[in-house]
C-alpha cells in the first residue's frame, strides 16, 4: 500500500486505467457479453478506485481490484434486473460461478482476443469518424474524457454525449462483441486504421508543449499502432505504424522558435528523430516484405520513407515520389494526392510539366473551396518567371485561406513575388 | 528510460532462480508492454563480476577488475519505454518480475532537440546520430 491522499489516488487510477482499459473493459464484455453495460461498470470501478484508493492507499494488484468490483457490479446489476427477468439472474450466477476470482476474468488466451475485438467495436463503421474516435480514445487508449475533450478542444459534455450515444448506436444494432469473421475483417480493419490515423493527424496539427504531461494525440495514436501490430500483424497495420513514425520522426522541426510551420524544405533535418526513422523503417519493411503491394498508409509511409533518407529537398528521390504518388491516386483518386503529385513532379521534371498537371486539376474544379490549388500554382508560376501571374495565384489564395500562419506566408510571397 | 539496479541480495535471489523460469517471467513482461505498443529498446547487461571499473578518484584514474564494490547498487540494464505520464511508467515498473532487493530507476530522455542548436558538439552529435539512427 502507498501513501493515501486523492490526488495520489487520482493519479494511481489515471494510470493503471490508461494502462489496462482495453483488457478490462474487454473482459467484462465478453464476461457480460454487453459492451455497453461493461464500459459503465468498468468506469463505475474507475470511479469506486478514486474513493477507495485515496483512502486505503493503492491495492497491491490495482489491475485486480478494478476487475473484481467491475464483475461485482455486473452481479448487482444482472441480480437487479434479474427480479423481473429470469435470464438475468442465470446470467449473475454464471458471472459469479465462473469467475471465482479477478485473475479468472484475465483469460491469458482470450486477453488478446478481448483487445482486439474492443478495437473493432469502437471503430465499428456504424458510428461517425468523432464518435469512433472518442470511443476508441476512452476504451481502448485508456484516456479520460476530460483529456479527450482537452485534445480536441471541445468541451467534456461533448465528448460525454459523443462516447454515451455511441454505445446506445451500438446496442440498439446490437453489434455483437467478437473479431469480425474473415471475410468481413479487412473492411472492419480499414476502420480501425482510420481512426488510429485520424487520431493521429489531430495531434499532429496540435502545437508542441509539455510532452511529458500533455494529452499526446500522436503518442496515443502510435501506441495505438504498435500494440495493433502485436494483435492483428497485417501488412497494412505496418504500413500504418511505418507511416506513423516516419511522420513523427519530422515533428521537432516542423515549428520555429515562434509556433509557426517550417516547410520541408527548410526544415533543419538534423533534428529529425533518427529512432523513429529506424522504426518506422522497420515497419515499412514488414509491410513491403509481405509481397502483396502496399495500401494507402503503406504507400504514403513510402513518401515519407524517401523524405527520411534524403539529406535534402534537392537530393530526395523526387521520381519515386512521383510513382509512389501515382500508386495512390489509383487506390483512392483524389484531388489532394493529385496536386500532392504534381508538386513531386515539379521537383522531378521542372515547373512547366506540373504546371500543366495543375492546370487540368483547376480545369475540373479544383478542390472545392480551398486555397491549395492556387498556392502551388502561384509558386510554380513564380519558379518560371512569371510573378506577376504568380501574385494573381497567391491573391486567389489568399481570399480562400483562413489559417493565420498559412495566410501570413502566402502575404510574404506576395509581397516579394519569391518563392519562399 | 527505465534503469534496472541489483543489489547483493537481489543478485544472490537472481542465482537462486531456475534460469527457465526467469526468462519466461521477463518474456511475458517484456510481451506485456510490446503489446500495449509502449517498449522502444531493452538491454540488459552482462554479469558484474566480467565487467571492469575505472575510478576517478584519485589523481589518474584507477582501474579495477570486476563490480564496483564499493556501493551496493549495480547498474544492470535497461530499458526504453513510451509512456504518458511519469505516473504510468510507475505503474508498469511495478508490475516488473524483480527479484527481492532489485532498484529501478525511471528518468525521462531528453532529445538532442533541447541541446542548444548553435553548439559545434552539439550539431557534431546530431550528424552521428543521423549516419547510425540513434535515439
Amino acid at each position: 500500500m502507498s501513501r493515501p491522499g486523492s490526488s495520489d489516488a487520482r493519479a494511481a487510477v489515471d494510470a493503471v486505467w490508461r494502462m489496462e482499459s482495453a483488457r478490462i473493459v474487454g473482459a467484462l464484455a465478453r464476461y457480460t457479453g454487453d459492451f455497453e453495460l461493461a464500459e459503465d461498470l468498468a468506469q463505475e470501478a474507475v470511479a469506486a478506485a478514486l474513493v477507495s484508493w485515496a483512502v486505503d492507499g493503492v491495492p497491491a494488484e490495482p489491475t485486480g481490484w478494478l476487475l473484481t468490483t467491475g464483475r461485482r457490479r455486473a452481479i448487482d446489476s444482472f441480480r437487479r434486473r434479474g427480479v423481473r427477468d429470469e435470464r438475468y439472474a442465470l446470467l449473475a450466477r454464471d458471472l459469479d460461478e465462473a469467475a471465482p476470482g479477478p485473475d479468472a476474468l484475465f483469460d491469458p488466451d482470450a486477453i488478446d482476443d478481448d483487445v482486439l475485438a474492443l478495437m473493432f467495436v469502437s471503430c465499428h463503421p456504424l458510428l461517425s469518424n468523432d464518435a469512433r474516435i472518442a470511443l476508441t480514445l476512452r476504451v481502448v487508449g485508456g484516456l479520460t474524457t476530460s483529456e479527450i475533450a482537452k485534445a480536441f478542444l471541445v468541451p467534456v459534455p461533448t465528448i460525454q454525449a459523443r462516447i454515451t450515444r455511441a454505445k446506445k448506436t451500438l446496442s440498439a444494432a446490437r453489434v455483437p462483441f467478437v473479431i469480425p469473421e474473415p471475410g468481413d475483417r479487412a473492411a472492419r480493419l480499414g476502420s480501425v486504421l482510420q481512426v488510429v490515423y485520424l487520431i493521429f493527424t489531430e495531434g499532429s496539427s496540435a502545437s508542441s508543449g509539455d510532452e511529458w504531461m500533455r494529452t499526446d494525440l500522436a503518442g496515443e495514436a502510435r501506441r495505438l499502432a504498435r500494440s495493433l501490430v502485436a494483435l492483428q500483424p497485417e501488412p497494412e497495420v505496418f504500413g500504418l505504424l511505418a507511416l506513423l513514425e516516419l511522420t513523427s520522426a519530422r515533428f521537432p522541426s516542423r515549428l520555429d522558435a515562434d509556433g509557426n510551420a517550417v516547410l520541408l524544405e527548410d526544415q533543419d533535418r538534423g533534428l529529425w528523430d533518427r529512432a523513429a526513422i529506424r522504426r518506422g523503417r522497420a515497419a515499412l519493411g514488414h509491410a513491403v516484405a509481405a509481397g502483396r503491394g502496399l495500401g494507402y498508409y503503406g504507400l504514403q509511409a513510402s513518401i515519407a520513407e524517401c523524405h527520411a533518407v534524403a539529406p535534402s529537398v534537392a537530393e530526395t528521390d523526387w521520381s519515386r515520389i512521383v510513382v509512389l504518388y501515382d500508386a495512390l491516386g489509383r487506390l483512392r483518386p483524389s484531388p489532394i494526392i493529385e496536386l500532392n503529385r504534381a508538386v513531386a513532379v515539379a521537383m522531378a521534371s521542372g515547373p512547366l510539366e506540373a504546371l500543366s498537371l495543375v492546370d487540368d486539376l483547376a480545369a475540373r474544379g479544383g478542390i472545392a473551396g480551398s486555397h491549395l490549388v492556387p498556392t502551388v500554382r502561384g509558386e510554380l508560376l513564380a519558379r518560371l518567371g512569371r510573378t506577376n501571374d504568380a501574385r494573381v495565384e497567391w491573391q486567389r489564395a489568399l481570399a480562400l485561406c483562413s489559417n493565420g500562419a498559412e495566410r501570413t506566408v502566402l502575404e510574404r510571397k506576395i509581397s516579394s513575388g519569391t518563392i519562399s | 528510460m527505465l534503469i534496472w539496479r541489483a543489489t547483493d541480495e537481489s543478485m544472490a535471489a537472481m542465482m537462486n532462480t531456475d534460469f527457465n523460469e526467469m526468462l519466461e517471467s521477463m518474456g511475458r513482461f517484456n510481451d506485456e508492454l510490446i503489446r500495449a505498443g509502449v517498449l522502444l529498446a531493452a538491454e540488459g547487461l552482462d554479469d558484474p563480476s566480467q565487467g571492469v571499473v575505472v575510478d576517478f578518484t584519485g589523481e589518474t584514474p584507477e582501474v579495477t577488475d570486476g563490480p564496483y564494490g564499493e556501493t551496493k547498487e549495480l547498474f544492470n540494464g535497461f530499458y526504453i519505454i513510451d509512456v504518458a505520464s511519469i505516473q504510468e511508467a510507475v505503474e508498469w515498473v511495478k508490475r516488473a518480475p524483480m527479484t527481492v532487493g532489485s532498484k529501478a530507476e525511471i528518468r525521462r530522455v531528453p532529445s538532442i532537440d533541447e541541446f542548444p542548436q548553435d553548439n559545434e558538439w552539439v550539431q557534431k552529435e546530431r550528424a552521428w546520430r543521423e549516419q547510425t539512427g540513434q535515439l
